[in-house]
């Protein structure tokens, strides 16, 4: 993350109601009280910009893309293209040939198993990932390796949900053919240092995929400083629609993998005998893709940029301090996830409550946040706990909601412990 | 905070907190395990069943307040009974929970305490916390060994 002191550039324009006011759904209530969603790390809410860039979309300019030569359909398939554009601004990536329309960061990351996993990893090879990984991370890479008899190795974490970087480097060996890790910990917060993990990593010679499902909400991505091999990203944790994600994938790597989904939209010719497939990118995106979420997606980005990273990251970080203070005050939390460099995420359990109960006496109160393994069961296991309760915070949360946890775990425990 | 105190009950709470019957079950002819990975919910059943009657039962495990009181309730509720009069009480316990009819006829058992359990039909996402233990005792009867999971 920036330096907070960067800001100072960047007066004060942040005004977290005028942005709260851009998202309908936090002006409603739940239960008979205001709405406090502190759940964004599993799906941010919408801004009216994305969803009036649908209805516009389908009032007004729908059509499917790449294919008629009428001009609606021109002007979708030029909307769409936009989008990719801008998708390559917000990754600073070189060119958009190196952006694929995939459907979320899980479909990303399978792509790049089916493709370049199957095209190039043989039997005794490794895959490494860390301690951290959400099974979308992890499930793939798995069955990769039971398919092709490869190792799976697994860095480990500190008591802190830090990735301890020596042990990282000795699990690297020359055998080691594709690195994946998250770039910031959905149940832990922990922003990893993947700029210097995919330097070590490139130094054995493997290829690196960064999962950057929870970093693109909240941190400036430049692929070309990170220079990673992948990175993807879900559109539903940017604000943007649901069922459309990026996959960024390095030139020279896309142009050598084979096909992943196959049909239409992808071919050049097809004839019964032999078919030739479309230049990159189209060609790992068959069939009619989410053309509206697309769309919408880079309208999010693009509301996203306006905003500012540095004014959001800012913002998160003043927020993510008040609340750890706010949650370590409290005698019976415990925080999950205490690493140096966190983004907005408040992993818990707290004293003699188990999280699911936790969790139905908060949303009584209105208050919207996860309970259960955060699909990180191994990340629980490390940490000796069946659940957690998380809250996560986003551009739009405010001291007050993190003021109405604090106010929701009295209740809790006042609840259970009389 | 009205249906909340009619989900979370005094008696509840207790059991929640300290569990009857919890521990092995050494001479148990009977076992079964239920899982709710959605929040962690994990438990394993012990049984004597002799001449079809539930002669013995303990549960170990651990789990959210009301999956815990469920199974520390069900195993007074059940001690004693025939395999076929717990059946008909988890019918009216199914019944209790979601809010549904239940179809045993009037000679299946009284709820008894277990009507303390009649909140949850308030909360749908918590039905399998309180049901989870009922699914296991089930399985361990008619399969012995094996897990079922609510999901
Ligand atoms: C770190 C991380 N990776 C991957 C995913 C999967 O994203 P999606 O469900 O959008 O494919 C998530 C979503 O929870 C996530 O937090």
């Amino acid at each position: 993350m920036k330096d907070a002191s960067v800001n100072a550039a960047t007066p004060a324009a942040f005004d977290v109601e005028r942005i709260r006011d851009e998202f309908p759904v936090l002006n409603t209530t739940m239960r008979g009280k205001p709405l406090v969603y502190l759940d964004s790390a599993v799906s941010a809410q919408k801004p009216r910009r994305v969803i009036e860039t649908l209805r516009n979309f389908y009032e007004k300019e729908y059509a499917n893309i790449h294919r008629g030569v009428y001009e609606l359909s021109e002007r979708a398939t030029a909307r769409y293209e936009a989008a990719r554009e801008t998708a390559r601004r917000f990754l600073n990536a070189a060119s958009t040939r190196e952006i694929v329309f995939v459907r979320g960061t899980t479909e990303a990351i399978n792509l790049v198993a089916a493709t370049h996993g199957r095209a190039n990893l043989e039997k005794g090879d490794e895959i490494l990932i860390s301690a951290m990984e959400h099974h979308s991370n992890i499930v793939p890479w798995q069955l990769l390796c039971e398919e092709r008899g490869l190792a799976l190795r697994v860095a480990p974490i500190d008591d802190r949900g830090e990735l301890i970087v020596e042990e990282f480097e000795k699990c690297l060996s020359p055998r080691t053919r594709i690195v994946a890790l998250v770039h910031v910990s959905n149940a832990l917060g922990t922003i990893n240092p993947v700029r210097e993990l995919t330097r070590q990593a490139h130094r054995c010679g493997a290829v690196v995929l960064l999962d950057g499902a929870q970093a693109a909400p909240h941190l400036p991505i430049d692929v070309r400083d990170l220079d990673c091999d992948f990175y993807a990203f879900s559109s539903h944790k940017v604000f943007g629609p649901t069922g459309v994600g990026v996959l960024y994938a390095r030139e020279s790597l896309l142009e050598a993998l084979p096909p992943y989904q196959s049909g239409g939209e992808m071919i050049e010719s097809v004839s019964f005998e032999k078919s030739t497939y479309r230049d990159i990118p189209e060609r790992f995106e068959a069939g009619t893709p989410n053309i509206a979420g697309t769309i919408g997606l880079g309208a999010a980005l693009d509301w996203m940029t306006e905003l500012g990273h540095d004014a959001i990251a800012t913002h998160e970080a003043e927020l993510l301090a008040h609340a750890t203070a706010a949650l370590e005050a409290i005698p019976e939390v415990r925080l999950i996830g205490t690493a140096r460099h966190k983004a907005g995420v408040l992993s818990f359990v707290l004293e003699g409550v188990h999280p699911h109960d936790a969790g139905t006496i908060l949303d009584h109160e209105g208050i919207a946040v996860r309970v259960g393994h955060h699909c990180a069961q191994p990340v629980m296991e490390r940490f000796g706990v069946p659940a957690t309760i998380r809250a996560s915070l986003s551009v739009y949360n405010t001291r007050e909601d993190v003021d109405a946890l604090v106010a929701g775990i009295a209740q809790v425990l006042r609840v259970f412990r009389g | 905070m009205s249906d909340l105190r009619s989900l979370y009950q005094e008696l509840i709470l207790d059991h929640g907190k300290s569990p009857r019957n919890f521990g092995k079950l050494a001479d148990a002819n009977r076992r079964a395990s239920g899982n709710n990975p959605l929040c962690g919910d994990k438990l394993t059943l012990y049984l004597r069943v002799e001449d079809d009657v539930v002669r013995d039962v303990r549960f170990e495990g651990s789990g959210c307040a009301i999956s815990t009181a469920s199974a520390s309730m069900l195993t007074q509720a059940i001690k004693g009974r025939t395999t076929q009069a717990v059946a008909a009480l988890f019918d009216r316990f199914h019944a209790l929970v979601t809010g549904g009819e239940s179809t045993s006829g009037a000679d299946a058992p009284e709820l008894g305490k277990l009507e303390v359990f009649a909140g949850v039909r308030e909360f749908p996402v918590r039905v399998k916390c309180a049901t989870l233990v009922w699914h296991t005792l089930v399985h361990a009867l008619e399969h012995d060994g094996g897990e079922v999971t609510t999901e």
